[in-house]
């Protein structure tokens, strides 16, 4: 629960797969499960980022969406002016601009709301992190220059010298490796003594004030860091759809991103990566027979809501017949 | 006789009700201080203005000289007022050393350190272990602190004020719940704690109270009607009539 | 800044806050009562609407369908709390949100199965379809009067529920102290099920209304759902009065901002300047102005009295 020691096997046995599947895959022909998987990927960033302090901190944000819409623009408003003109200052198709810009867009992002959202506690948190999403929404349906409603077409992908994203197989492994280094990140952060303030915030914010703590501080560095983690996996989804629209970042998204987190098990390592997993299939497998794919799921949602605490690890530790101690083994 | 923490004309009104009714008071470094009372005449204001997470109407509060009347709650905690709760408070999801490490931490000034493994830094587990073993809680260290009983509980809540290294322990019914044999580990525990401490404890159970406190405040429905040394406050007429009398 | 504008502008705000207030007020409610997140809430707008969109084919009468709409709706709210909800309460916020946003997904979909994915267009009756002339010359269209009229009526029932009634007696009793309506013997579960099914009621209705200017379209409570947490946010969570009070000024402030803002800044940019930026900042005014709220009084600004 806590986070003890070295990455653990379930993380190094899902790297692993994620590394050789998809590649073999792409070796036969199959340019299909690649494109699924670097998708995974990057919503794997992205629920590994709401892990932190979703999980970790305890807050539930429902507007991360809005921080991969941050971060795909970020990518596509510079190559937009790259192609067309106007507003030199940052028009270009340089990867070493556009990804930073969109850490440092979607950090400010953070730094700003989270500062009003955490003066507030529980129910507010909610629909504050859900009204702040929504505004960065009706921004980009406001502004006619960049697509409003229908989007923009992201002509150029970031040019990152060596590595060159229209290759699929290599902007793969550029997220896989990301998505490692976002992992390791966090796994950082939440067994640092940084990490172990934001837990104890979220276990019991009376205690840690009483013994010192502005707790205030602790959260807003938690959700600015995670904040900036998304807007990074948003610049990397900018790439591989060579799209973005005001659409995804749509609130119904960032529940998706809280599904992964929560039915992949909050506060685990690996629990983001399987939740993004089982919902990359769960989409895959249900549109596949019905485009009312979204019924299925909502009942599912439901069900493990109504009937199945802690989530897919919870259930997958019940099978093997372990106690739900926090803080064994 | 310097006071370490000073209260004058302290008021609170929730209401009609005046919780806290211009209590002044003095705590004397190295003594034990009991505050004791009926239900309802305003413990639990008193401490939740002293510790932070209530505003007082009117009066001050002072720490060592320091006006800390309008001191945010963690800021006091740093100027060296800890507080124990009296319904137990705890991280329950983490272990029991975790617990009390956080409270090590704590005296580090700040926490935004991200890249050390906060259970790798052995200066601050072995103190939070030598908090424990002084609580005699040692055994239990890598235990989740939920699978603990109460009386454990109670103790962590002790180690913890410990480890904060606060030279004011605001002690919020440590007894509560406990059974005879625990309570008397936590008197004992208590006494062998108030020669290095200066402790302010608010108190159910009389004969802890009169165990361990050096002098004893009265409380009232919110004002303070007595102070003194234990045989004053027994001897004490009006006390007598408005508290012992009652129970 | 012609007046004929500014009047048809202010009323439109005015519409748009009473229908926000209709969804609003069950929304508040609904929190500060049972302290439950209700994401679904909008699917109730929404499903007043095509339910009442199918019984105006059905009777020829839009009237008509909405008396009978309102009470399906109610029974749906019903249902929501007896299946879901109630199974909630006893969780953490996270699972009321989930829950619900499963419930909106299935919702969602079966309206999508049964009505199609088109928006349905309620025809109104000829003599609401008409405009009415304002003393000063301003035309305004009839419907629009008779949407600020039932949204007033419904309000000025609302508080009379909520202030003069046992019932909403027990209503504020329970928003401020949930043990101490329970301690008086009454039948919390009734009352929990009852303030539901009255919320669902007020949010079917706004949607019957605005449907036959909007139409019937999947998605539109997941819109307006969002206005409405600013508004009880404004408002302070869990008042009647202070979602009200928000929800015109949420209205007027999002209306007036997007016809004229342009203007207001050209008094101090470029035109240009002025035509570009304007759009943008009339998106967000909303929520720039939650913002500042909060920054002041993180509790809204009628916060209901604390227990």
């Amino acid at each position: 629960m806590t986070g003890f020691g070295k990455p653990g096997l379930p993380v190094v046995v899902v790297v692993a797969l994620l590394a050789v599947l998809p590649t073999w895959f792409h070796f036969n022909g199959d340019a299909f499960y690649l494109d699924l998987a670097t998708r995974l990927v990057i919503l794997g960033i992205a629920a590994v980022s709401l892990n932190l302090i979703l999980g970790y901190g305890g807050l539930v944000s429902f507007g991360h969406a809005a921080y991969l819409g941050i971060g795909a623009y970020c990518v596509g408003i510079p190559a937009h002016h790259a192609l067309y003109g106007g507003l030199d200052a940052i028009a270009t198709n340089s990867g070493w601009f556009q990804i930073p810009l969109a850490v440092a867009v979607s950090a400010l992002f953070a730094l700003v709301t989270g500062a009003i959202c955490l003066r507030t506690k529980g129910v507010h948190f909610i629909m504050i992190t859900m009204a702040f999403a929504q505004m960065v929404y009706y921004f980009f349906v406001s502004i006619d220059e960049y697509g409003a409603d229908d989007g923009l077409v992201i002509d150029t992908r970031s040019e990152l010298g060596l590595i060159d994203f229209d290759n699929p197989l290599q902007l793969y492994f550029f997220c896989l490796g990301s998505l490692v280094v976002a992992m390791a990140l966090v796994h950082m952060i939440v067994n640092s003594r940084f990490g172990m303030v934001l837990q104890g915030a979220k276990g019991n914010n009376d205690r840690m004030v009483s013994l010192g703590y502005n707790t205030y501080l602790y959260r807003l560095v938690a959700y600015v860091i995670s904040g900036a983690m998304c807007g990074f996996a948003g610049a990397l989804l900018g790439n591989f759809t060579t799209f973005i629209s005001p659409e995804m970042m749509d609130w119904s998204h960032s529940g998706e991103l809280m599904f992964m987190v929560i039915l992949g098990g909050a506060s685990t390592a690996v629990g983001p990566i399987l939740g993004s997993a089982a919902f990359i299939i769960i989409e895959e497998v249900l549109s596949r027979f019905t485009i009312y794919w979204h019924l299925p799921f909502g009942l599912m949602l439901l069900a493990v809501v109504l009937f199945a605490r802690g989530g897919f690890s919870g259930i997958i530790d019940r099978l093997r017949g372990r106690k739900l101690l926090p803080g064994e083994g | 006789m310097t006071a370490i923490l000073t209260i004058s004309g302290l008021e609170k009104r929730f209401g009609g009700v005046l919780a806290t009714d211009h209590v002044d008071l003095d705590v004397v470094k190295g003594e034990c201080h009991a505050i004791i009372g009926p239900n309802g005449a305003g413990k639990s204001t008193l401490i939740a203005q002293l510790s932070g997470t209530v505003v007082p109407d009117r009066g001050s509060i002072r720490l060592n000289g320091r006006d800390i009347t309008r001191e945010a709650a963690y800021k006091r905690a740093r100027l060296g007022v800890t507080r124990s709760f009296q319904i137990t408070s705890l991280v329950m999801p983490m272990s029991v050393i975790d617990n009390v490490a956080l409270a090590v931490q704590a005296r580090e000034g700040h926490s935004f350190k991200l890249v050390r493994p906060a259970r790798s830094i052995s200066r601050i587990r072995q103190e939070a272990l030598a908090r424990l073993a002084e609580v005699g809680l040692a055994e239990r260290a890598d235990a989740p602190t939920v699978i603990l009983s109460h009386g454990e509980h109670r103790l962590m809540e002790i180690a913890i004020a410990l480890a904060s290294g606060a030279e004011l322990m605001l002690l919020d019914e440590p007894m509560a719940g406990l059974g005879p044999t625990e309570s008397a580990r936590m008197v004992e525990l208590l006494s062998r704690l108030k020669s290095t401490r200066t402790i302010l404890l608010v108190e159910h159970d009389m004969d802890a109270v009169f165990a361990l406190a050096d002098r004893i405040s009265v409380l009232v429905y919110g004002r303070i009607i007595a102070t003194g040394t234990p045989d004053e406050i027994r001897g004490n007429a009006e006390v007598r009539h408005a508290y012992l009398g009652e129970e | 800044m012609d007046t004929t504008l500014l009047v048809t502008q202010v009323l439109n705000g005015l519409q748009l806050g009473l229908l926000l207030f209709l969804v609003a007020s069950g929304l508040t409610l609904v929190f500060g009562i049972l302290d439950f997140v209700n994401l679904a809430h909008g699917s109730l707008y929404m499903l007043g609407a095509f339910i009442c969109a199918s019984l105006t084919f059905a009777t020829g009468n839009y009237l008509i369908a909405i008396l009978i709409s309102l009470p399906l709706i109610g029974l749906a709210g019903y249902l929501v709390e007896r299946f879901v909800a109630r199974h909630l309460y006893e969780r953490d916020h996270l699972d009321h949100v989930l829950g619900t946003f499963g419930l909106i997904l299935v919702i969602d979909t079966l309206v999508h199965i049964f009505w199609g994915p088109q928006g349905i267009a309620i025809p109104l009756p000829q003599w609401l379809d008409g405009q009415v002339m304002l003393p000063g010359g301003i035309e305004v269209p009839t419907f629009r009067l008779l949407i600020i009229g039932t949204g007033l009526a419904a309000a000025g029932g609302l508080f009379w529920v909520v202030n003069m009634t046992r019932l909403g007696m027990l209503i504020r009793a329970g928003a401020s102290n949930r043990t101490m309506v329970g301690a008086l013997g009454i039948d919390i579960q009734a009352l929990f099920a009852l303030v539901f099914a009255l919320g669902a009621v007020l949010a079917g209705l706004a949607g019957m209304l605005i449907a036959p200017i909007t139409e019937a379209s999947i998605g539109m409570g997941n819109n307006i759902i969002i206005t409405a947490f600013v508004v009880i946010i404004v408002g302070g969570i869990g008042s009647v009065k202070g979602a009200f009070i928000s929800a015109l000024l949420i209205g007027l402030i999002d209306t007036l901002g997007r016809s004229f803002l342009d203007d207001v800044f050209k008094l101090v940019m470029s035109s240009d300047a002025a035509e570009t930026s304007a759009p943008a900042v009339s998106a967000m005014l909303i929520y720039i102005i939650m913002a500042v709220v909060l920054a002041i009084r993180p509790q809204g600004l009628f916060p209901p009295k604390v227990r």
